[in-house]
This record gives C-alpha cells, sequence and structure tokens, in this order.
C-alpha cells in the first residue's frame, strides 16, 4: 500500500511556505489553541503577581489555587462530554449539593449509629454511596434525555431546581458536621496533603510515564511506517513536560505547614522545634491528585476507548453516528450517568474541604463549570473540546477569582470581570477557528 | 437475465407514511447476489425512504423484508449491518469532526488486546481501502469536513465495502464526483458484481446507471411502477416510467402503474 501511496500525487493543496514558529508546531505537533490559553494563564498570573505587589506567584497562593480549582476541574471534565455531544448539564450545582448532603448524613448521622467513631469503612462507604447517588441522577437524567427525547437543557434545568430542593429536604436545611476525620482528607488542608518526599515521588513516577508514552507513541508509528516527529522534538516536549511536573512539585514543596499546626504536630510526636521553625511542606495536595487522576482517567475515556470515539461521532453529526450503527442513546445516558459520577467527586472534595454539608453546597457551579469548559475550547455546536482545556478553564476561572480578591476587588466588580472574561474568550476563539479553517 | 433461486433480500409490500404522507406505498423489489438493481424515480418518488428501510434507518409500518429467505428483523442500522447490508447514504453520513479512519471503523472499531483504540491498526487498513480507491487520497490525519466532496465520498464508500458487505446499497453514489471518479465507481460496482454481492443503485439519472444496472425497479408517488431488465426495455421506455408510471410491455408492472396500461 506504501508503494501505492508514495508514487501517486499527494492529493491536497500546496502547503504554505511555514517560518520558524510554524516549523517548530508542526515539528512538535502541539495544539496552538492549548498553547494560546497557556500563554493567556501565564500571563493573568504575571499580570496579578505585579499589581498585587508579588503576592499572587507565591507557594502558598499556587498551592490553595490548586486546591480550590479541583473541585470545579473534577466536574468541567465531564462537562466537555456532555457539550461535545449538543447536551448541556445545568443541574451539576445542584447534584453536587444533594450528594454532599447524602454524603454528610451518611457518615455524619447514619453510619455511627452501627460503626465505631473513626471506623476506616466510614470514610468508604459515605463515598460510595454518594458516588453511587451521584450516577442514579445523572442515568435518571440522562434516561429522560436520550429515550424520552427531552431536551437536556430543560431536564437539567428541571435537575438544578429538583436536587437543590432535595438537598434542603434531606435534614431540612440543617447543615451538617463535622465529617468523618479520614474523609476530610479529600478536601486537602496540612493533613490532606501527601508531604514532600510522596510528592517528590509522584512527580518522578510522573515523568517517567511522559518519556514511556513518547517512547512508545514513536515506536507505534514505526510500526506502521507513519511520519515521525523528529528527535529534537521528541526531546524537547519530554523535557518540557519534566521540567514543568518537577517545577509543580517543588511549589508544592515549599508551602510549609502554618507555624501553630507545627506546633501541636512537633508536641503530638515529642519533637522539638529547633531555632527558625521546622519547615514541614505540605507537598501535593490529595484534592489536586483526586482531580489530576480524574483529568487522566477521563482523557483515556474521550481519546483511547471506542465510547470516547462514539462521544465525538455524535457530537459532529448524530444521525450519522445513529446510521453507523452506534446506540446513540445509551451513550448520551452513559455520559450524563459519567456527568452524575464526576458531581459526586466534586461533592466529596467541597464538603471534605468545609468540613461539612450545606444544602447551598454548589450554588451556581454549573456555571462556573460550563464556563471553565468553554473557555477550555469545547464548542457549544458540538464536536471539538479537550478534558485538559476545560481543567485549565477552571483554573483560569479560578487565578481570576483568586487574583481579584487579593488586589481587593469588589465582589460585584468581581463578578462583572468574570463575566467578561468569558464572553471575550470565547469571542477570540471564534476568530480563532475562523483563521484557522 | 434470469435469475433463478432464493433472492439475496426481498422487500415485500412495504410502506411507511410520514405523518398522512405515504412516502412508500406497498412496495416490492427483490435483489439476488451478484445483481445490479437500478432503483429509479424522480425526487421525492420514495426511493430513498424504501431503501432506508433495509438500511434500518427507518422503521417500516407493513410489510416484510427476507434475507436469503428467511424473514430478517431489522429495526436499527446496527441489525442491518448484522445482515450483512451496507448503505452509502446520499448525504454520506460522517461524521465530520473526526478523521478518515475513525470515520471507516466507527461503530466497529479495531481494538488493542488492552480494550483500547487501535488507530495504527485502522489507520493502515484505511491506507490500504482508501489506496484500493483513490490512490491519490493522503490526507488521513484530517477531519473528513476539511475534504472535498470526492474525497469524502470515496470515504463513504469504503466505509461499506471494508467489512465484506453482502448486500450494498449505493444512494447516488457519484453525486459529487467528477467523470473521471464516476467512472472509477463504475469499476468498483462491476468488480463488486463480480464478487457475488447483491448491489441496489439508486439514482434520479437513468443515464448515470442504466449500462451498469441488470434490472430496473421504477418508483413513482412511493409506489413501484413496474420492474424489467435492462436487456427488455429501452432508456426512452424507461423513461417513460419514470415520468408517467407507463409501464411498456417488457416490465412487470407493480401497483403503481398507469391504469390503462393495466387493462391493457
Amino acid at each position: 500500500m506504501s508503494e501505492a501511496t508514495s508514487t501517486a500525487p499527494a492529493d491536497r493543496a500546496r502547503a504554505n511556505e511555514l517560518g520558524p514558529v510554524g516549523s517548530f508546531l508542526k515539528a512538535t505537533e502541539l495544539d496552538t489553541r492549548m498553547l494560546g490559553m497557556v500563554g493567556a494563564l501565564l500571563i493573568i498570573w504575571l499580570g496579578f503577581h505585579i499589581f498585587s505587589g508579588g503576592i499572587f506567584l507565591t507557594p502558598r497562593n499556587l498551592w490553595n489555587l490548586s486546591v480550590q480549582s479541583s473541585s470545579i476541574a473534577v466536574m468541567a471534565t465531564g462537562m466537555v462530554l456532555v457539550i461535545v455531544t449538543r447536551n448541556i448539564d445545568l443541574s451539576v450545582g445542584s447534584i453536587l449539593g444533594f450528594v454532599g448532603m447524602i454524603m454528610g448524613v451518611t457518615q455524619a448521622e447514619v453510619l455511627p449509629q452501627y460503626l465505631d467513631f473513626g471506623n476506616p469503612a466510614i470514610w468508604v462507604i459515605a463515598l460510595a454511596a454518594g458516588i453511587v447517588v451521584g450516577v442514579v441522577i445523572g442515568g435518571l437524567q440522562g434516561y429522560i434525555i436520550a429515550y424520552l427525547g427531552v431536551p437536556a437543557f430543560i431536564v437539567t434545568l428541571g435537575g438544578l431546581l429538583v436536587w437543590r430542593g432535595a438537598a434542603w429536604w434531606v435534614t431540612s436545611g440543617r447543615t451538617v458536621a463535622p465529617m468523618d476525620e479520614t474523609f476530610r482528607l479529600m478536601g486537602g488542608g496540612p493533613a490532606g496533603s501527601i508531604g514532600s518526599t510522596a510528592s517528590w515521588i509522584v512527580g518522578i513516577v510522573a515523568c517517567v510515564a511522559v518519556v514511556l508514552l513518547l517512547y512508545f507513541g514513536r515506536n507505534q508509528r514505526k510500526r506502521f511506517h507513519f511520519p515521525l516527529r523528529p528527535v529534537w522534538a521528541e526531546v524537547f516536549l519530554g523535557a518540557v513536560a519534566c521540567v514543568v511536573i518537577l517545577g509543580a512539585v517543588a511549589v508544592a514543596n515549599s508551602y510549609p505547614w502554618p507555624i501553630g499546626i507545627v506546633r501541636r504536630y512537633a508536641q503530638e510526636n515529642d519533637l522539638t522545634i529547633p531555632d527558625g521553625g521546622l519547615f514541614i511542606a505540605h507537598g501535593i495536595a490529595i484534592p489536586v491528585l483526586i482531580a489530576i487522576g480524574v483529568g487522566i482517567v477521563m482523557t483515556f475515556l474521550s481519546t483511547r476507548t471506542s465510547f470516547g470515539r462514539y462521544v465525538f461521532a455524535i457530537g459532529g453529526n448524530p444521525e450519522a453516528a445513529e446510521l453507523a450503527g452506534i446506540n446513540t442513546r445509551w451513550v448520551t445516558m452513559k455520559i450524563f450517568m459519567l456527568m452524575g459520577g464526576l458531581a459526586a467527586i466534586g461533592a466529596a472534595i467541597s464538603t471534605a474541604r468545609l468540613n461539612a454539608a450545606t444544602n447551598a453546597q454548589g450554588t451556581l457551579d454549573e456555571l462556573l463549570v460550563i464556563a471553565a469548559a468553554v473557555i477550555g475550547g469545547t464548542s457549544l455546536a458540538g464536536g471539538s473540546g479537550t478534558v485538559a482545556g476545560a481543567m485549565l478553564g477552571a483554573v483560569l476561572m479560578q487565578s481570576l477569582a483568586t487574583g481579584m480578591i487579593l488586589l481587593g476587588v469588589d465582589t460585584p466588580l468581581q463578578n462583572i470581570v468574570v463575566g467578561l472574561v468569558l464572553v471575550v474568550a470565547v469571542w477570540l476563539d471564534t476568530i480563532y477557528r475562523r483563521t484557522v479553517q | 437475465m434470469e435469475q433463478t433461486g432464493t433472492p439475496l433480500v426481498e422487500l415485500k409490500n412495504i410502506s411507511i407514511a410520514f405523518g398522512g404522507i405515504r412516502a412508500v406505498d406497498d412496495a416490492s423489489v427483490d435483489l439476488h447476489a451478484g445483481e445490479v438493481v437500478a432503483l429509479l424515480g424522480h425526487n421525492g418518488a420514495g426511493k430513498s425512504t424504501l431503501i432506508k428501510v433495509l438500511s434500518g434507518a427507518y422503521k417500516r409500518d407493513h410489510g416484510e423484508i427476507r434475507v436469503n429467505g428467511e424473514p430478517a428483523q431489522i429495526s436499527n442500522p446496527r441489525d442491518a449491518k448484522n445482515y450483512g447490508i451496507e448503505t452509502i447514504y446520499q448525504t454520506l453520513a460522517l461524521a465530520d469532526n473526526v478523521d478518515a479512519a475513525a470515520n471507516l471503523f466507527l461503530g466497529r472499531e479495531l481494538k488493542t488486546r488492552w480494550g483500547t483504540l487501535d488507530d495504527a491498526a485502522m489507520e493502515s487498513e484505511a491506507r490500504k481501502v482508501m489506496g484500493r480507491l483513490n490512490p491519490r487520497f493522503q490526507r488521513f490525519k484530517d477531519p473528513v469536513k476539511s475534504l472535498s466532496g470526492g474525497q469524502r465520498q470515496s470515504v463513504a464508500i469504503a466505509r461499506a465495502i471494508l467489512f465484506n458487505a453482502r448486500i450494498l446499497i449505493m444512494d447516488e453514489p457519484t453525486a459529487a464526483l467528477g467523470p473521471q471518479e464516476t467512472a472509477q465507481v463504475g469499476e468498483l460496482v462491476k468488480q463488486l458484481k463480480a464478487d457475488g454481492i447483491g448491489i441496489f443503485l439508486i439514482s434520479h439519472d437513468i443515464h448515470d446507471v442504466f449500462d451498469l444496472a441488470d434490472r430496473v425497479c421504477v418508483m413513482k408517488n412511493g409506489q413501484v411502477v413496474g420492474t424489467a431488465n435492462t436487456s427488455d426495455v429501452t432508456k426512452d421506455e424507461v423513461l417513460g416510467m419514470i415520468i408517467l408510471g407507463k409501464c411498456p410491455p417488457g416490465a412487470v408492472p407493480g401497483p403503481g402503474a398507469m391504469e390503462t396500461d393495466r387493462a391493457a
């Protein structure tokens, strides 16, 4: 087959002459859209850093930023698939609230009747119960959308009201607290971080994984005689990825525990605090690890499995997907089940972080999640979007919020800015898509 | 050309209505292995609708489908594909945002032993089949929407022949093609026919298909006007069937034939 294709003239328009930047991008096969987003994020970070008098790009702030982004980032990965198939889910904030109440009541009121205080099964059962409830809610909404043919906008708008009301109903509006000790680790904080040694290990494992992925990808292309990236481009990509990963670990490891907590820890463990204080690093926070794990799984699901392939095919042309023999209804229902499960994980992170379950939890989160996905390049017309982009979008939204708080911007003005940024970001994206095509 | 034995596929007394419109009304047609049957008729005559019943896109209201003499349950496109019925739709039915290989294997992806998509193997297969159909095609990495009309058409055709179809439905297969590519499709039809595949060719233009087809079946207003071996009728007679619904002596009249003819 290669003989046949190589002798025939290529059936395509003549390529433009590439400048140095163009040939660099072509060699590395980097997504220019993604690069643009990273660039925008860096500009925002630098801007806030300068205008806040140097308190934005500090280990402490970046660490907090990562923890605050994780719940939205987790949900945004699912919202990508929902929006790619030309649907929308307005109910994720309310599902988060309801599932959070379920998990709170399970661990604080139901299970203690049968299990000892602090029993390790408590957090497992509470989390499992929450995820099951989330998946069932998503499945119910998905069934109505896919099989009964009610538009997703309406079904999830109904869900927004229903599940928020249900969250209130669980305890008649009473806040449930405190959460189980182990469960709380999912929310971050000094205890909910893995410390410096483990962080380095995670970072090194991630670097090795990146290198292996590049290596196997190259081998696979060789096996089928597909065009290869130049070696320098592969090395460059690997090096940049490793520097970023290890840099992030270094940042997380240079944020020490607060003095009070260190003092208590030293007392409990009979340590003497040396002069100048004892430096115990946070390391990577557990919610951040959860979010990264979810991101990896969702990226795998959306790019390497037939389910992901179907999701994008449905988004590109629902009728063609159906005619190709894809069970589009079942795929749609599965997407909403997945979204429900992810909202439950988001609920676990935010209830653990707050150490309480309240009926107002996650209010307006659906809009942040949708905004994160859309800023991250998910097209509302369907058919395109990436999980990594959406997670980056979540970080970008949170950076704006945090930065404006650091600058002391008034709350009403914060909302105005976030709203404007959303519109401008999508406008820029529209221009980008038009020029690229 | 007389066909004997059990037909590969029989559509018997198929009816389907949308709202109050009888899009297909009591239509019957059959197809033997290694035979090309052209379905002709004006736009809106019900050709595409009849064929979509066979391909599983529409559910029939009445009638029966038999494959190899056995009654077939076809209620969605997956069922049809399980019977070896492949369709090239007039709209091509491609997922525009994914590449050619992904479209060829849509719904029937090749997997690695880990159960993940084997993109490299799919692209390799795609290069083979496209090399046969359209050797100049090189754009395997681009989403299908950026391809030209002819390239898109070859992707749709490649998808239909990739999975060893026994019955191939081609709905206006040359609508977007230039003369050279149309000739290529003609060659392909002859080759597939020699392999024993039964082919339904759907067209509103008799000149496209008259030389390729063994039989013609003409539809008008959702009804079958008549069926004839191409050796027994002239192009003008077939045109008369299409335009007037007038059934010539060489054809077997259907329910849609003009009353006067049936009396005569």
